[in-house]
């Protein structure tokens, strides 16, 4: 079952075709109304009608994070304000908060993007959906909204917090469908347990659809398994719309780009250069459609692949891999780059350990020091320390062959590390 | 076999008077008590009274707290009491995993001994002619 059938399951060339046609129209939309890109295309020596095919994209220059903090509060608005509908802002924790305008046809169509996932996790008109994503300024709450509007669901705007109440409506109204990030889909599927109910049995939940932070295999299969649900990985970034950007199929192999609404690339970091299919790098948007805030080469910092191949679901759109990392979440430790999600890879391999965990990095004279802080699981015999002491040495070889750096095993008493209502917060670098 | 109260600790200042004040807050009262220290945790031994409500106080609490069954013997308060507990144990292939001991009165000492084989070791050690101790002999049960 698909949501939008003539567009997910469009012929490859027709798709390209439309993908070109629109291309033109938004980079000439983006060039006649934001000086910026007049600016850049002509330091880049390029006129919109330079794009003749799709690989002409390439002699267009890129536009980063710090272009749209610049530009500050509205210079990369190419509509009038008559025709701005919404205005999100990102969290703004790294530096100056960004804002991304939507028309109403810009909402309209991100409602249909994230349509596409509810259908991909069973849902259709008349499914519960609850939203446990923060509603507000962050994309997350009200994206799955449109979402589960445009599909015609029963939507529950529970937003994030309070979570036993969230499962008793989970429980009472009967969702079908869960949306919010996988470390609250974890912490209320352990809730759940605690309050003593088998999500996976009492509950009628039976898809989640999950984004906005990283989240390995392992964390995945857990609650896949914890809440008796398909698994639907959504990947978004307000920047570019929000949630729904690509999402996950039944196959649960890789995210089916929106390639109607967006042109994916992929590029080295260092050298900015396409990169092939398969091979991983840095993801770069060029927004077809969006009428507000056009984007052209938008540098996502996300570190993600194209996934080759054709889909046993139908759907002809382009896939993507799950995010591996930012390109500024990438740790540099004593000269070796590391990507939490990797840490959580070997992690999660360790079943004697809960899934909770955190990195402390320090610095020891010029030496970087990587701390990682662990939870033993309820039932582990912690009575004897041998057990104990054999885990973290387990752990640390594990950590040593997989990164190729020596790390820290600290094991903590359970809820010393702080469980997540939103993004967790699993670094805490305190290197000068 | 009596039952031993042991928690988990981190290694952090104020970790073990939180956990005391959490066990006398339930109204019960310790007997003994018994660190086992690494670098970065602790693991705590204690014998206190109805130690099934002590854990649940603790976990309730947040700690990790368990119950685990140990071997407690009476030996007469006197040189060579312990060694000939534990020559005893080693003629009999039994593991000893980690002990203290404490006296109980002038006369007696109480060797408490987490073992290897802890089900079919009491009546062994009752038929060698140690006497082993039974739970109400040291502290109330639940």
């Amino acid at each position: 079952m698909y949501y939008q059938p003539d567009i997910e399951t469009m012929p490859v060339e027709q798709l390209r075709e439309l993908q070109l046609d629109r291309m033109k129209r938004s980079i000439a939309h983006a060039y006649e109304n934001i000086p910026l890109y007049r600016e850049r295309f002509a330091e880049a020596g390029v006129v919109p009608s330079d794009l003749k095919s799709l690989d002409d994209l390439v002699k267009f220059p890129f536009l980063t994070k710090q272009d749209m903090r610049d530009c500050y509060p509205y210079g990369l608005f190419a509509v009038p304000s008559s025709d701005v509908a919404r205005i999100h802002a990102s969290s703004g924790t790294t530096g100056q908060a960004t804002v991304v305008g939507h028309s109403a046809n810009d909402l309209k169509n991100w409602g249909d993007c994230f349509a596409r996932g509810i259908y991909m996790v069973g849902g259709s008109r008349g499914s519960v959906i609850q939203v446990s994503y923060g509603y507000g300024l962050f994309t997350g709450g009200l994206g799955a909204h449109a979402g589960g509007e445009a599909v015609g669901c029963a939507v529950i705007p529970t937003s994030s917090g309070n979570t036993k109440r969230q499962i008793q409506m989970m429980k009472d109204l009967g969702t079908d469908i869960l949306a919010c990030t996988p470390s609250y889909a974890l912490l209320i599927a352990d809730t759940a347990i605690e309050m003593g109910y088998d999500p996976a049995k009492d509950f009628k939940v039976s898809g989640v659809i999950l984004g906005a932070e990283p989240a390995s295999e392992n964390m995945r299969q857990e609650i896949r398994e914890k809440l008796g649900v398909q698994y639907c990985d959504v990947y978004g970034l307000s920047e570019v719309m929000g949630p729904g950007v690509a999402m996950e199929c039944a196959e649960s192999h890789g995210l089916h780009l929106a390639e109607d609404h967006f042109y994916a690339e992929i590029v080295d970091p260092e050298t900015l250069q396409p990169v092939p299919d398969g091979t991983y790098g840095e993801l770069v948007f060029t927004t077809l459609t969006r009428e507000c805030c056009p984007l052209v080469r938008y540098r996502t910092r996300d570190v993600t692949r194209i996934i080759p191949e054709e889909c046993a679901c139908g759907r002809t759109h382009r896939k993507i891999d799950r995010i591996v990392g930012r390109t500024d979440d990438m740790m540099i430790i004593r000269g070796v780059n590391v990507f939490p999600s990797q840490i959580e890879q070997v992690i999660t391999g360790f079943p004697e350990i809960a899934t909770q965990y955190q990195i402390v990095l320090t610095s020891n004279g010029p030496l970087d020091r990587i701390e990682l802080q662990v939870e033993p699981v309820a039932d582990f015999p912690f009575d004897e320390i041998r057990k104990l002491e054999d885990l973290k040495a387990r752990l640390h070889a594990e950590l040593k062959s997989n990164l190729q750096i020596s790390v820290d095993i600290r094991i903590v008493e359970p809820k010393t590390i702080e469980r997540s209502e939103g993004k967790a917060k699993r670094i805490i670098d305190m290197r000068n | 076999m009596i039952s031993q109260l042991t928690v988990f600790l981190q290694n952090e200042k104020g970790r073990l008077a939180a956990a005391c004040r959490t066990i006398a807050d339930a109204g019960i009262n310790m007997h003994s008590l018994f660190i086992a220290d690494t670098q970065d945790f602790g693991v705590v031994r204690m014998l206190v009274d109805q130690p099934k409500k002590a854990a649940e106080a603790l976990r309730a609490a947040g700690y990790r707290a368990t119950i685990t069954p140990v071997t407690a013997v009476r030996i007469p308060n006197q040189p060579g009491g312990l060694a000939k507990l534990l020559e005893y144990m080693d003629s009999q292939n039994v593991n000893v995993e980690y002990g203290y001991c404490f006296l109980a009165g002038e006369e007696f000492a109480i060797d408490v001994l987490k073992t290897d084989e802890d089900i079919e070791l009491e009546s062994k050690l009752a038929e060698a002619g140690f006497q082993t101790v039974a739970p109400e002999e040291i502290y109330k049960l639940d």
